[in-house]
């Protein structure tokens, strides 16, 4: 705890996070354009506290939930706490580690930097949903059979971010692979198997 | 301090063994299952994301912990007042050094025992005070309304300071630790002989741990009864520590470890932040999940402490080593954690030197306590050793594999002469040579360089090995074969991402001969499974694989015992074969394990296995080298790693894919520790730590890192180590790295560059002295 953080008035604090947040706002800066540079924030129309939940409607693996939130609430802890999907990993909730990486509308995001309500009504994918039923998809079968791992923690941001790169790229080389997944530590050090997967997953998903 | 291996093993235990001493099994010669590159038995878990580790875990009703922390290196809690934060919403647990659940426990760091919540603070990060509540957000938010005063005291950084007269005392006795002493021969004698002596001094940063998964655990009381789930090495290993402080029966305290996101050494034991979450789910009445943040983990579960060595050695013309003389000073942290535990075991042991001399301080500095972290001390040692070796090389105008070459132990003189079960290090260093292109790497690094380009290339070389290694009792594995011929493996050790549970699946399978996706393997959890040891000190496989295969063993013992009444055979005659039991003298005489009467009765036939002891007088020890080739941009200060080639006599390959990637792992871990990763501590001024994320410390990338790294396994018969013949592997492949690294870029810029790491603004600096010079 900081000492300037000490005082408070309504013995709320909220670090690093705006107090307040504008249900305007969401609808319109967050939905329509936050992958894009973002304009001028609207003045809120609305202010509700951080600790009241607001219903926001996900679309994750394909399938609609409504969900009730605190606008503070990130993507990550939603996804795990809220939904139960816990294969996305918390690894530092900073934006460092990419151990949350899930695809939002095919791009490889961070889940920890994204708040729950940005994400409203986007196109959530998560390692969940790479699954073909019960089989592993194509990137994790590159995995499995390249090794491309060991403790599995940091796997699943992997696998999103080779996954992503597929998506936009389905023949990519060394070099891309290696950017694709530069974002993903992996503090067992699987990154050479990790390269090879990436390559073997290009030629799975083609077959 | 101890300059033992006694972290890993126990000694002087009896255990019962199986099979009866004599009968210990034949060392396989040729091998089905056992070796091969298979898949691992749990990658559907982790790659589906259906594997469950602790954080995953959510109960009913569940609340979440969270720990205020001192903010201070050095200070005292003169007044703590919570009652604003009691009543924040959410908040339902609130423990502070006050608190009846809390004011009479103890905490052990080694033997120093200190109050859990202590009013003296002695490093950043120390826990102060816990909060549990319905959200995260709510804990956090509860902990910033806590009201604590300080005072602040002074605070000691720096290692290299503690000893001075006037510095900041950590605790009242000094800043001393403890000291340790090691010589053989005489060293001055050696120097006489000499033809040359070489002294420098190195040092080493504070390498940490930072495991992906954060530490953490789940803690949920039924009556009096505990159960954690906790992110663990090992179960046991965090049973004892738990009940010891809660004051509670072994039995009572149920710990599980299924799935773990890497450790590294950070895990081998829990934190207070395990209590804290009992002492609060006790509170509240509901388990509560303790998930620390990264920031946490920085300041608060360990680290490889720096070091700064000094090493004078003294060659003979011919290349015979005469003396080695090495000093060294390692910081514990704020309590004793071993700081410079190790650090010295490869200039006593590694090479033949008649004449050697090693002493060490360990010393308290305010900053968190260290932790054992992959090899413990040896990557330090290695990082001055390795280097002093390639400098006699130059001055001898040897070659630095020819020089080590020269050097070879035959036994391990460290242990008085007790001879190494096998050692690989000559064809380690050789093969290994071989493989790389050694001489023409150096000749094409040294033509490269004549040219005037600022982009220079190195080549470099370093050896090891690591004092631990060969497993040891005690474990016990069950076994029990199922009346439809499927087979349940149980046994206490943790997986930590190294692949034990597939390696134990194929032994289980190699001996019992059946296919490894029949077996289910039941792991790390005290409630249910057999007793082991933390996974740590690559000591796992050689230590778990001969137990499981006097389980698979025993269990055969026992089926064909039974089938030999259906077949009216004596057992001694009988093959196992998996799916059917056929008479050796007879072929017509068989029988589908599925219809042993006797097993069909009772369901299941279970088999216990125990480890055995180590061959009495000799030792298991891994060996390795490892060979560099890299780019330095003078301009820049850049360095690009292009290759490695990892040669490892580690004993039997036993998965031959989890193998090379435990080597890649460790050469990555390696680049860490050379090249990017120090802790920074604002010694000068707040004493507090800077860099505490992973934005600021940096780990390799997959940018940082070569995909050219090639694994050489030496695998050498060793049916002394063991019944499988396997050493351990997953620390060795990351001593030689750094040392190797540095060599290389001698080779690129003629520089010594004695501070690990060398960051781009080291190489520089080092170029602008050269300039100034």
């Amino acid at each position: 705890m900081r000492s300037d953080e000490k005082k408070c008035g309504s013995g709320v604090t909220r670090r690093g996070f705006m107090q307040i947040i504008g249900t305007g706002a969401v609808g319109a800066s967050f939905a329509g354009v936050a992958l894009a540079a973002r304009p001028k924030p609207a003045p809120p129309e609305k202010m509700i506290p951080a600790e009241n939940t607001v219903k926001i409607r996900l679309h994750v693996n394909g399938a609609r939930r409504e969900v009730l939130a605190e606008p503070r609430w990130n993507l990550l802890y939603v996804l795990r706490e809220v939904m139960g999907l816990t294969g996305t990993k918390e690894g530092c909730s900073r934006g460092e580690c990419g151990a949350c990486t899930v695809l939002i509308d095919d791009i490889p995001r961070y889940a920890c930097m994204t708040l729950a309500v940005e994400a409203e009504g986007r196109k959530i994918t998560t390692v969940e949903g790479l699954m073909n039923g019960e089989q592993l998809g194509p990137v994790q079968s590159a995995f499995l059979e390249e090794d491309a791992y060991q403790c599995g923690y940091c796997t699943p941001g992997q696998i999103m971010s080779v996954e992503g790169l597929l998506r936009k790229n389905p023949d990519p080389g060394l070099e891309e692979i290696r950017t694709a997944v530069s974002g993903n530590l992996c503090r067992c050090g699987a990154y050479k198997n990790i390269f090879r997967a990436g390559k073997k997953a290009a030629s799975l998903k083609t077959k | 301090m101890a300059q033992d291996d006694n972290i890993y093993y126990t000694r002087g235990m009896e255990v019962p063994e199986t099979p009866e001493p004599g009968a210990e099994p034949d060392f396989w010669e040729k091998t089905a299952v056992v070796g091969k590159p298979s898949p691992r038995v749990d990658g559907y878990e982790r790659l589906s994301g259906t594997a469950v580790y602790p954080a995953d875990i959510k109960l009913p009703n569940m609340i979440y912990g969270a720990i205020l922390r001192c903010p201070h290196p050095n200070a005292r809690v003169k007044k703590l007042d919570a009652g604003r934060a009691r009543q924040m919403p959410g908040v339902r647990a609130l423990i502070t050094g006050d608190s009846d659940e809390a004011k009479n426990l103890k905490w052990r760091y080694n033997n120093f025992t200190a109050p859990l919540l202590d009013p003296h603070c002695r490093f950043e990060g120390e826990a102060v005070a816990a909060v549990a509540a319905d959200t995260p957000y709510q804990a956090r938010d509860a902990l910033a309304a806590i009201d604590v005063e300080y005072e602040v005291l002074p605070h000691l950084a720096d290692h290299d300071r503690a000893m001075d007269e006037n510095a900041p005392k950590v605790h009242k006795t000094g800043n001393l630790v403890g000291k340790d002493k090691y010589s053989r021969g005489d060293v001055e004698k050696g120097f006489d002989r000499a033809d040359a002596v070489l002294e420098r001094t190195y040092h080493t940063q504070c390498e940490l741990h930072t495991p992906m998964e954060l530490h953490g655990c789940v803690a949920n009381w039924e009556g009096d009864r505990l159960t954690i789930w906790e992110s663990s090495q090992g179960v046991y290993a965090v049973q004892s520590t738990i009940s010891e402080v809660l004051d509670l029966p072994f039995s009572r305290v149920r710990v599980i470890g299924h799935y773990m996101g890497g450790g590294f050494g950070s895990k081998l034991q829990p934190g207070k932040y395990t209590v804290l979450a009992a002492l609060m789910a006790r509170q509240a009445a509901r388990p509560v999940k303790m998930t620390l943040t990264r920031e946490e983990t920085y300041l608060s579960v360990g680290n490889r402490p720096a070091s700064t060595m000094h090493l004078k050695a003294g060659v003979r013309s011919d290349g015979t080593l005469t003396a080695l003389d090495f000093r060294c000073t390692g910081p514990s942290g704020a309590y004793p954690a071993g700081g410079t535990s190790l650090m010295d075991w490869l200039v006593r042991d590694l090479y033949q030197c008649d004449n050697v001399s090693c002493r060490s301080n360990d010393v308290y500095i305010n900053a968190g306590p260290a932790r054992p972290f992959r090899a413990p001390g040896h990557p330090q040692g290695s990082w001055a050793l390795e280097q002093m070796i390639d400098e006699l090389a130059e001055k001898t105008g040897m070659d630095p594999v020819d020089l080590r070459l020269k050097n070879i132990p035959e036994v391990s003189q460290a242990r008085g002469g007790m001879p190494y079960t096998t050692t690989g290090l000559r064809r380690c260093i050789l093969e290994g040579a071989e493989k790389f292109g050694w001489k023409t790497a150096v000749e094409k690094a040294r033509q490269h360089n004549r040219s005037n380009g600022h982009v220079k290339r190195g080549a470099g070389m370093a050896a090891c090995l690591w004092i631990a290694g060969g497993g040891g009792q005690p474990s016990t594995v069950v076994i029990r074969l199922f009346r439809d011929g499927s087979i349940n493996l149980n046994m206490g050790a943790s997986d930590i991402g190294t692949g034990t549970k597939t390696i134990m699946a194929q032994v289980a399978a190699e001996e019992l001969g059946v296919r490894p996706e029949m077996i289910q393997i039941e792991h790390a959890d005290t409630g249910t499974t057999q007793y082991a040891t933390p996974s740590g000190g690559s000591k796992t496989v050689p230590t778990e694989a001969p137990t499981v295969r006097n389980a698979a063993l025993e269990v055969k013992r026992r089926v064909l015992e039974m089938a030999s009444e259906d077949l009216g055979v004596p057992a001694e005659d009988l093959d196992y074969t998996g799916a059917e039991i056929v008479s050796r003298s007879n072929k017509d005489k068989r029988i589908q394990v599925t219809e042993v009467s006797r097993l069909k009765k009772r369901g299941v036939v279970m088999g216990v296995g125990y480890r055995g002891p180590n061959p009495e007088k000799k030792t298991v020890n891994p060996f390795g080298a490892q060979f560099c080739e890299l780019e330095v941009n003078l301009k820049t200060g850049e360095i690009r790693i292009l290759r490695f080639v990892a040669a490892h006599d580690s004993g039997r390959v036993m998965n031959r894919l989890t193998y090379d990637n435990q080597v890649f792992g460790g050469i990555v871990m390696g680049i860490g520790f050379g090249l990017t990763e120090f802790r920074q501590l604002d010694a000068r001024q707040t004493g507090k730590l800077c860099n505490r994320n992973w934005h600021d410390y940096k780990l390799p990338t997959a940018l940082d890192v070569p995909a050219d790294m090639e694994s050489l396994p030496i695998e050498i018969d060793d049916p002394e180590a063991n019944n499988t013949g396997a050493k351990g592997l997953g620390e060795p492949v990351t001593i030689p790295t750094a040392p190797a690294i540095a060599n290389a870029l001698y080779m690129a810029t003629g520089i010594r560059f004695t501070r690990a790491p060398v960051t781009p603004i080291e190489v520089r600096r080092h170029l602008d002295l050269q300039k100034e010079v």
